[in-house]
């Protein structure tokens, strides 16, 4: 495809297992510069998983996982904290603190890692807030507001640093199929004016071709990845039954695929 | 540096239009200009309309996009037009994203000032209301309590069991450490007392019936609305913030019934044990402190024998099953009654070790009353 784009993470030989019970292996795949990069699979393939992984919340049983070509595996806690800093993340319930309102939630960020002013991080709230279309609701709890509400919120916070990478975790469950199309536009959008690189897992179908340009498959069965590429392409050309299955949502392909 | 540093200028087009024009660095570490100034320019100024240039522009961030948003919020509550001219791409974008939606007209919360709180009025109907609650509450655990007797209520006598383990068992350090010691500042205190007289022995008595009318149950108490309570608060509150409870109510099952009723019954099982053995523990603990200052083994049991009698263990085993029942609905109250955050959860813990002890010490005080008055 096109040359010139630059990886931004490389997934090198990752084993994920709990104790000796291996979820998946030797997972091989480059994420590249501004792409939407889908992570999908069935239930318990251990999608979750590999972003948690991918974020450092636990270390893969075996393998790599490189930022820009340095091994965030093998950094030091301190450079993985350095690197994280460059990151937003949305986890699958929000994780909005809920004892925090909405501005304090996304100026946490800003207070910890920058130098802005007061004034500076309050007009910068004002404006993340406004870009997930909740402007005016600074003061007001994560538990005052609606699940729809509270996931851009959360992507608010994500932004607060202007990150080069935004990871989502399941960013439209539980939403409404207008909800989380209005979420996937605002995700494009960011996107695009921000120029970030987007990771995240989801089985939205819509979702993943309104929005994904690259993804991964990972197999139950199998214990591997079975598909990379554009969602489209392998819906049409993959040559696993069960990849093409997943993308149209049918299950004669697994039938046939037994039988 | 001076081309390098953010700022901005008012210009006259003409009469009635102004353009902003934006130059240097618009970037985190760069001080700019506060945007008030702007704010008090246009204000002063009132143009028609306002074009923002941005060809001087260096570099922007987010402190960009945040004065450029002040300014649009401002130019629409002002009705001013408000124009672009060579803002690069990405802030265009950014911009209307950003105003797609009409932010929220924010009344700002009245904040009633702390010394609201302490109105006594509004005091007092807090007090009638928490208490009205407790009553209500107290209510539903009796008709509970009821039903279960007549063998229609819906409680498993696994939970009974692994809650008579959690509070039974497991508290034996602390409540051996905590009786120990209250039985050696028994007699401590008293032996400073009795000396006087020459009356050391009557040490003995004093905390054979210190601990089994008082000491041993109050203390073994508090140590279980600490880490009883506080526990059947917090796991109450986690199940309503993950809508257990919700889920228990709807499939037809009285809460109170299914969770509280086996909590309940297994601290009134366990605590008379904890109090007896705490009982024993304390009156070891005087003994030692009494051997410490001249009384005999011997002395020290035969004297505790005299003092000794069944009517003051009932006593002490009978507060103990109030107790048990206080601590119970405190700890359940609030975890039932908890909301539904982190910070809740926390608050709720809290109410129940505070409203458990208040009760304690409460009841108590009213069993000794009433005791004192039948003689007995």
């Amino acid at each position: 495809m096109q040359e010139e784009r630059k990886v931004h993470i490389e997934v090198r030989d990752v084993t994920m297992a709990y104790g000796s019970f291996v979820i998946q292996r030797d997972l091989n795949f480059n994420i590249y510069e501004g792409d939407i990069f889908v992570i999908m699979g069935g239930s318990g393939c251990g999608k979750s998983t590999l972003l948690k992984h991918m974020l450092g919340l636990i270390p893969p049983s075996a393998g790599d996982i490189a930022y820009h070509g340095t091994s965030f595996t093998q950094a030091s806690p301190k450079q993985q904290e350095a690197m994280r800093q460059r990151w937003g993340i949305t986890y699958q319930s929000g994780g909005l603190f809920s004892a925090m309102t909405l501005a304090e939630n996304v100026s946490l960020p800003l207070q910890l890692y920058t130098e802005y002013s007061a004034a500076d991080i309050e007009a910068i709230v004002a404006y993340k807030l406004s870009l997930v279309g909740l402007g005016g609701y600074q003061s007001y709890y994560p538990s005052e507001i609606s699940g729809g509400m509270a996931k851009r919120a959360a992507l608010a916070r994500a932004i607060a640093l202007d990150p080069e990478i935004l990871f989502f975790d399941e960013p439209s469950a539980g939403l409404d199929p207008i909800s989380s199309r209005l979420l996937d536009e605002l995700i494009i959008q960011l996107k695009e004016s921000i120029g970030a690189t987007v990771v995240m897992v989801t089985h939205e179908l819509p979702s993943i071709f309104a929005i994904a340009n690259n993804c991964v498959y990972l197999d139950n069965t199998t214990r591997t990845m079975i598909g990379y590429g554009d969602p489209a392409y392998l819906r049409e050309h993959s040559d696993q039954a069960v990849v093409r299955q997943f993308l149209t949502r049918s299950a004669a392909a697994a039938e046939e695929d037994t039988a | 540096m001076s081309n390098q540093t953010p700022d901005f200028q008012l210009l006259t087009e003409d009469q009635d239009n102004y353009i902003l024009s934006l130059s240097g660095e618009w970037v985190q570490g760069y001080e700019h200009t506060p945007f008030a100034e702007l704010q008090a320019q246009l204000r002063q100024h009132r143009p028609g309309a306002l074009t923002v240039d941005g060809t001087a522009l260096a570099s922007w961030d987010s402190v960009l996009m945040a004065f450029l948003l002040q300014c649009y919020n401002l130019c629409t509550s002002e009705h001013i037009a408000l124009h672009t001219r060579d803002l690069p791409e990405g802030v265009i974008k950014l911009l209307d994203v950003a105003t797609a939606v009409k932010p929220l007209d924010q009344s700002p919360e009245q904040q009633s000032p702390w010394w609201q709180g302490l109105n006594p009025v509004e005091v007092m109907h807090k007090i009638t209301e928490d208490i009205t609650e407790s009553l209500d509450f107290i209510g539903e655990v009796s008709i509970a309590f009821v039903r279960l007797l007549m063998g229609k209520a819906n409680t498993r006598f696994t939970d009974i069991r692994d809650f008579c383990y959690q509070a039974g068992p497991n508290a034996f350090g602390i409540i051996s450490l905590t009786s120990v010691l209250v039985g050696m500042i028994l007699a401590y205190l008293g032996a400073a007392q009795l000396q006087q007289f020459g009356a050391q022995v009557y040490v003995a008595d004093l905390v054979v019936i210190g601990m089994l009318r008082e000491m041993g149950v109050l203390m073994t108490a508090i140590v279980m609305a600490g880490r009883t309570g506080a526990a059947y608060a917090a796991q109450l509150g986690t199940m309503q913030t993950n809508e257990e409870i919700d889920a228990i109510t709807t499939m037809g099952i009285s809460p109170i019934e299914f969770l509280v009723m086996p909590r309940m019954l297994a601290l009134v099982a366990v605590m008379p044990l904890l109090v007896i053995y705490a009982n024993l523990l304390g009156i070891i603990g005087g003994g030692i402190v009494a051997g410490g200052m001249g009384i005999s083994p011997l002395q020290y049991i035969t004297q505790g024998q005299d003092a000794f009698a069944i009517t003051h263990i009932m006593v002490g085993l009978l507060k103990s099953v109030v107790f048990a029942i206080l601590i119970a609905i405190a700890g359940c109250q609030a975890g039932i009654n908890s909301g539904r955050s982190s910070a809740a959860v926390g608050q709720a813990a809290t109410e129940a070790v505070v409203t458990a002890i208040v009760y304690l010490i409460v009841a108590d005080a009213a069993i000794n009353i009433l005791f004192q008055q039948l003689g007995i």
